[in-house]
């Protein structure tokens, strides 16, 4: 299969990413608005590349499954929508625990609870601090178009390797929806060589091989932290990306990641047609968050707007970032609505410009 | 002698001395560790039947001669260190869902020998949906399934394989169906499932059901080359420490009171 131009629903198109990043398992569970991964995959990716993909009984027993299939080295996956991903969060700490590689996607949807199966952006907190128990990190990218869809798939993989991290897929249920033009990488080798450290049965060339996340000796599992920890600090050194959209000459700041970054350009260019300089802060990773980037934008501009498809969860981030040195308003729309540019420009006409003029 | 006042070649030549007085010779050996068999020392009770479960597992891969090609799931419970005594890859799985963690690996290795070994709580409670679901798909590997009637790992709780009137620190006055429901003959229900290819209960309690365990242990493996289903080999087995009783006793309690709720024998046998 060579690269190829085709026009495709973001949670297809992923999922053709997926066979063609030469995945060798993919396990999930129906869940509003992402089932169309698992039903894609269902059609003809076993028959193309004799990848596995197997509908499991619960969320639970996805990631346990990936879970299983990543402890032998091979490139596995699994997706969901907010109220599966809760149920993960266990396994995503075992995996996280035991360094196994594998790619995770959330297509988020408004919660609590049941919600709703419109978009949302509510489990960024979840996502980028560490869902589950225990002190681990996931490596969380977030897509901001169904191009960028399939390009973390590839991506994704190969930091999941890189590091033997997790690696999170944080998009929602528009951008999982919409149709565009994407272009699909061209089709890459399922793996066939085994990793040095993965559970395939002991040869006697080498130890054995066992995949493990307890450690009853307080001071064993406190080094095993910390071998962790400096693993962060690594990715959070060579793995942060952000983008910044005309933000040289900004006065104003809109802070967004995903779908709502693209609503926020054309917010952006709203202002700048009325003579008012907008820049958009797009943070591409989230975990590793571009804390730094945004930073030393702090210096340049008169104030931040954050927006975001819930009550303010990356706002945190952002506080953390600008460090005071700056004013920051946020705008948050939730349940499944998504913020139109008109009303993102005149809150930050009314939060920030106004009060700062 | 006394070790204080021996020099190292003194120390030396002592053990030289045993070594050569010893008994214990290649030729009149008749019990030995089994080569899968790690040699360290166990971290199970004295008299508990987790032990002997796991020398069964580690001669019949020595039998076969797969240890290359067998990888074993461990779960929660007091087994959950199961991968310091087994020569082999394994697998740590979260509490209840070793049979999801065998799914993955089985479906990605299917050539392999994949094993999973799981007590009661984790198996038929918490794990409940994983090991009916992995069951009823036909997943081709290998169940152990550890019944002692309580959880051993966490300090005595009940147990869903608890005995009606059993004592627990959850059912200190016994348990009581009418309120904590009755024992989950979970072995019974799997065999219903059209996935399920041989399922057995054994015992470990007398030399002559060590046996009938191994031999059961032993075709489970067997079949699994077949890809004709889930095998399950139940072992009901004691548990001195949360029992309050010794090991002596525990076994007789174990014959008195388990086995006439949970008869051995095969419950599905290999159809064709
Ligand atoms: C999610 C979760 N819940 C609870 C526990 C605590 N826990 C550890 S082992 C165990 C029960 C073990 O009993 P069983 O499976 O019967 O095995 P045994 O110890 O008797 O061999 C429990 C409840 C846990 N580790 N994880
Ligand atoms: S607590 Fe019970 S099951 Fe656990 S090792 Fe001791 S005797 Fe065995």
């Amino acid at each position: 299969m060579k690269k190829e131009f085709r026009l495709m629903k973001g949670n297809e198109a992923l999922a053709e990413a997926a066979i063609r990043a030469g995945c060798d398992a993919y396990f999930g569970y129906p869940i509003t608005p992402q089932s169309e991964v698992l039903e894609y995959l269902s059609g003809e990716a076993a028959k193309r590349t004799g990848m596995v993909v197997l509908q499991a009984e619960s969320e639970i027993a996805s990631i346990n499954m990936v879970y299983g299939a990543a402890g032998t080295g091979k490139r596995v996956m699994t997706s969901s929508s907010s109220p599966g991903m809760s149920l993960m969060q266990e396994g995503i700490s075992y995996i996280a625990c035991g360094e196994l590689p594998c790619l995770l996607v959330n297509v988020q949807r408004g919660g609590p609870g049941l919600g709703t199966i419109q978009p949302g952006q509510a489990d960024y907190l979840q996502a980028v601090k560490g869902g589950g128990h225990g002190d681990y990190k996931v490596i969380t990218l977030a897509p901001s178009t169904v191009q960028e869809m399939v390009d973390f798939v590839g991506e994704g993989f190969e930091l999941a390797y890189k590091y033997r991290n997790p690696v999170l897929i944080l998009t929602d249920g528009a951008l999982g929806q919409m149709m565009e033009k994407v272009l699909l990488p061209e089709l890459r080798p399922r793996k066939t060589e085994f990793e040095p450290w993965g559970s395939t049965g002991k040869t006697p060339d080498r130890e054995r091989n066992v995949i493990y996340t307890l450690s009853l000796q307080p001071d064993v599992m406190e080094q095993w932290n910390q071998r962790l920890q400096a693993k962060y600090r690594i990715i959070e050194e060579n793995e942060t990306r952000c983008e910044l959209i005309d933000c040289e000459d900004a006065d104003y700041i809109l802070v967004a990641y995903g779908l709502v970054a693209r609503i926020c350009q054309k917010a952006a260019h709203i202002a700048r047609d009325k003579g008012i300089k907008v820049g958009v802060f797009r943070p591409i990773t989230v975990y590793p968050y571009p804390y730094a980037e945004l930073n030393k934008i702090a210096d340049k501009v008169k104030g931040f707007m954050t927006v975001e498809m819930n009550a303010g969860q990356m706002l945190e981030d952002v506080r953390l970032a600008v460090n005071g040195k700056k004013p920051i308003e946020f705008y948050g729309r939730q349940g499944g609505m998504i913020p139109s540019p008109e009303d993102i420009f005149h809150k930050l006409e009314e939060k920030i410009i106004g009060e700062l003029v | 002698m006394n070790e204080k006042t021996m020099t190292a070649e003194e120390d030396l030549r002592f053990e030289q001395m045993l070594a050569e007085e010893s008994v214990c010779t290649k030729e009149n050996i008749v019990f030995d560790r089994t080569d899968t068999l790690i040699d360290t020392n166990m971290h199970y009770c004295p008299g508990c039947g987790h032990g002997v479960a796991h020398r069964l597992i580690a001669e019949v891969i020595d039998e076969l001669d797969i240890q290359k090609d067998t990888i074993g799931v461990a779960p929660v419970g007091c087994s959950v260190l199961a991968y310091n005594y087994l020569n082999i890859d394994m697998n740590g799985a979260a509490h209840g869902r070793a049979a999801a963690v065998a799914t993955g690996i089985k479906r990605v290795l299917p050539e392999k020998y994949v094993f999973t070994y799981q007590g009661d709580g984790d198996l038929a409670a918490i794990g409940t949906g994983e090991t009916i679901h992995a069951c009823n798909r036909g997943e081709n590997f290998l169940i152990v399934f550890i019944n002692n009637g309580i959880y051993g790992m966490t300090g005595g709780q009940m147990a869903p394989t608890t005995l009606p009137g059993m004592k627990s620190t959850t059912s200190p006055e016994g348990r009581d169906i009418v309120t904590m429901g009755s024992p989950l003959k979970i072995t019974e229900l799997i065999a219903q499932l059209p996935g399920t290819y041989y399922v057995t209960r054994t015992a470990v309690n007398s030399p002559v059901n060590v046996r009938k365990a191994k031999a059961a242990i032993k075709k489970s493996f067997e079949y699994q080359k077949l890809n004709k289903g889930t095998c399950l080999v139940e072992i009901v087995t004691n548990c001195p420490s949360n029992w309050k009783m010794n090991p002596v006793e525990s076994n007789k309690w174990l014959e008195d009171n388990m086995l006439p709720f949970y008869p051995l024998g095969d419950i599905k046998k290999p159809s064709n």
